[in-house]
């Protein structure tokens, strides 16, 4: 009767868990969910060595090797020549945009270096913002390069033995020539960071005035929705400004991060952000009913948030659709600010569609919030 | 005018009626006690009064304003107090009715928090977390915020629920005193001794309202007859008459048992042969008390939340 071990009340203890665990639909969707979503993400939508990333092409001339040299770049697959840049200018503010992750520029003489065996040169500019995304296209460059021009003058058949070993292909790696990769991932965290403590907060925020049935006074006492709304999101703001300032200062003093960009420009994005981001928190937390599925459907946000942002993974390594569905997270366009800003110097026009992304998100966080929020107890 | 004046309320959970057509009139200046048991739909009645419910059925005024369309106006002039501790348990009294006072938009603030503190005798714990009080110290602070924006109408949803009986007095006794200077107060409870200390009550049974009065009227109105037995082994007799054709209740009171039943000569005649059966046993003709009624009334209904 008194046996430490009872089979019985063991028994009993899993019923109960199992009752529980049925009751709570959040948990149950949890359950099947994340094991689904992280292997559809991971199987399908990450890929560390990203194939066809877009490229602009600054050529200046249209004579055959330059044509065989872009075929042969765009056959590696890592190439995908999206613009052709008439100047090398234009090339650098799609650079500085984002719009594209490389620049091949194939000089004007290049033809002509090529025929008299004179050292031809092609450069190759790599936004190493995110050194990894660029680290396989960049590394099978030289010997696609100079196979692609034998095989042309092969055609030719003239001076291929000089060319041999000649043609020279140099590499930038623009903002970040060493590759350092903290370069990329600081200035990603604050944008983690943010998300992971605005989110998670203000998603606490309503359920715990449930919770503990404060609640039921502040709605009979004369408060509106925007104001208590404003009244939780608000003082986050504060908190975001400090998380800001320490991880700003952290980057410079802890890992030397270049700061070429406007601080300014990339405070007011931050704003911005923050602001999507505890509106973000505060429509969940209409909708969680406890703090505890506050918490869960806070990770069930952050998680694809992290792996189809670009923090994680390479961004432009996703299929499209995972691209698409990329979109849909602040993270993704504040990754895209940040770095912009901080490692390249953007300007207001170059960020412009990424804050204003940003803006959106705010307006659906706000708007979704204001009508979920209950003004009564039904 | 009447300070409440509301008819035909019905609220559905689902597929539960829990408020089932309910009509209700408070006159102003009025105490009134709303009693029922546990889950009968007086809480529900009370949110829907103070705006926190939408009725699915039925009209109403709180204080002249459309309980449907004006709730915002009713929030402002009514003093709510919870059944739950709902202020800040991590902020200080003091802090607790600034919040409320600023929220009311009454100034100074601190006039006012520092007059209400006085009123209610919590001044020496101004500093103290509320969350650290006891129950009876919460309800002090609850009653304080509730009242402190001058409240037309408090609507008190069992306010002395796990209170002392020297705090409960005090309680009642301060409920008085903001009668007496006009402010109507509706409150529930699921005590007799503060039903008797209303001026009317109300009596809702799983949604539905069964009487309203004077305690002495609802008594009367109830009909019934109560005779009081008293001797040895009254266990023995209680058993005995339970069931017999007129007897509704038997319940031991002390050393006395109650015995009430609708009509009067069925219970009578089952009570006839009492002394006879159990020696020493003696059968009085007692008071039909509140308790009998409301176990009558809750007899009699039907049980909706099963």
């Amino acid at each position: 009767m008194n046996s430490v071990f009872s089979f019985a009340r063991l028994g009993a203890l899993l019923i109960k868990e199992f009752i529980q665990m049925r009751r709570d639909r959040i948990t149950f969707a949890m359950m099947l969910g994340v094991p689904l979503m992280q292997l559809v993400l991971f199987g399908f939508a990450i890929n560390n060595d990203p194939k066809s990333l877009p490229t602009a092409l600054v050529a200046i001339s249209n004579d055959q090797y330059t044509r065989a040299m872009v075929s042969a770049l765009q056959m590696t697959g890592y190439y995908r020549f999206d613009y052709v840049a008439r100047s090398a200018a234009e090339a650098e503010a799609l650079m500085a945009k984002g719009a594209v992750s490389f620049v091949v520029t194939i000089p004007a003489d290049f033809a002509r270096r090529v025929e008299r065996g004179d050292n031809p040169q092609i450069l190759i500019e790599a936004d190493a913002t995110d050194p990894s995304a660029a680290s396989g296209a960049v590394s099978t460059l030289s010997n696609v390069a100079s196979q692609a021009l034998l095989r042309a003058q092969g055609m030719q058949a003239t001076a291929a033995e000089s060319a041999r070993g000649q043609l020279q292909v140099v590499v930038h790696r623009r903002y970040n020539p060493e590759g350092v990769s903290q370069y990329n991932i600081v200035p990603g965290l604050l944008g983690v960071i943010l998300q992971m403590t605005m989110v998670m907060m203000t998603a606490m925020a309503l359920t715990r005035e449930t919770e503990r049935g404060t609640m039921e006074n502040l709605l009979a006492m004369p408060s509106s929705p925007a104001e208590i709304m404003l009244g939780k999101v608000l003082p986050f703001l504060v908190v975001g400004a400090v998380q800001v300032a320490v991880v700003l200062v952290a980057a410079k003093l802890l890992f030397s991060i270049p700061f070429v960009g406007s601080l300014t420009l990339l405070l007011s994005a931050v704003l911005v952000f923050v602001l999507a981001l505890v509106l973000l928190g505060y429509t969940i937390s209409t909708m969680a009913r406890s703090q505890m599925q506050a918490m869960q459907l806070t990770f069930f946000f952050f998680l694809p948030s992290l792996l189809l942002s670009g923090f994680m993974f390479p961004y432009r390594g996703m299929p499209g659709w995972a691209q698409v569905l990329g979109e849909i997270f602040p993270l993704t366009h504040f990754l895209r600010i940040t770095r912009a800003v901080m490692l390249k110097g953007a300007d207001f026009n170059a960020i412009g569609t990424e804050v204003g992304w940003l803006l959106l998100f705010v307006v659906v966080f706000a708007g979704t919030a204001l009508l979920r929020f209950r003004r009564t107890l039904d | 005018m009447n300070a409440i004046d509301v008819h035909g309320l019905v609220k559905r959970f689902g597929d539960k009626t829990v408020v089932d057509h309910v009509t209700m009139a408070v006159a102003e200046g009025e105490i009134v006690g709303f009693l029922g048991p546990n889950g009968s739909g007086k809480t529900t009645t009370i949110r829907i009064m103070c705006g926190l419910l939408t009725a699915d059925e039925g009209e109403g005024t709180v204080l002249g304003f459309n309980i449907r369309t004006e709730s915002l106006r009713i929030k402002r002039e009514v003093g709510y107090m919870t059944q739950k501790f709902s202020f800040y348990e991590d902020l200080t009294i003091g802090e607790n009715l600034e919040f409320v006072a600023r929220l009311y938009r009454l100034k100074p603030v601190g006039e006012y928090v520092a007059r209400t503190l006085e009123e209610l005798g919590l001044t020496s714990r101004r500093d103290q977390l509320a969350g650290t009080l006891s129950g009876g110290w919460k309800q002090r602070l609850a009653l304080a915020a509730c009242i402190m924006h001058k409240p037309k109408l408090l609507l008190l949803d069992e306010p002395t629920a796990g209170v002392d009986p020297k705090a409960r007095r005090e309680f009642w006794d301060e409920i008085h005193r903001l009668a007496s200077g006009g402010l109507t107060v509706l409150v529930s409870t699921h005590y007799m001794d503060e039903a008797e200390r209303c001026h009317r009550i109300s009596y809702i049974s799983y949604g539905k309202m069964l009487a309203t009065g004077t305690v002495a009227e609802v008594v009367r109105n109830a009909g019934l007859t109560t005779f009081i037995v008293q001797g040895p082994h009254l266990d023995q007799v209680a058993a005995a008459l339970d069931g017999r054709p007129g007897v509704d209740q038997v319940a031991p009171f002390g050393a006395t048992l109650h015995v009430v039943g609708s009509d009067r000569e069925k219970l009578e005649a089952a009570l006839a042969d009492v002394e006879k059966e159990h020696k020493g046993v003696m059968v009085t003709p007692g008071e039909t008390s509140l308790e009998d009624v409301f176990i009558q009334f809750m007899s009699g209904s039907k049980d909706n939340m099963a």
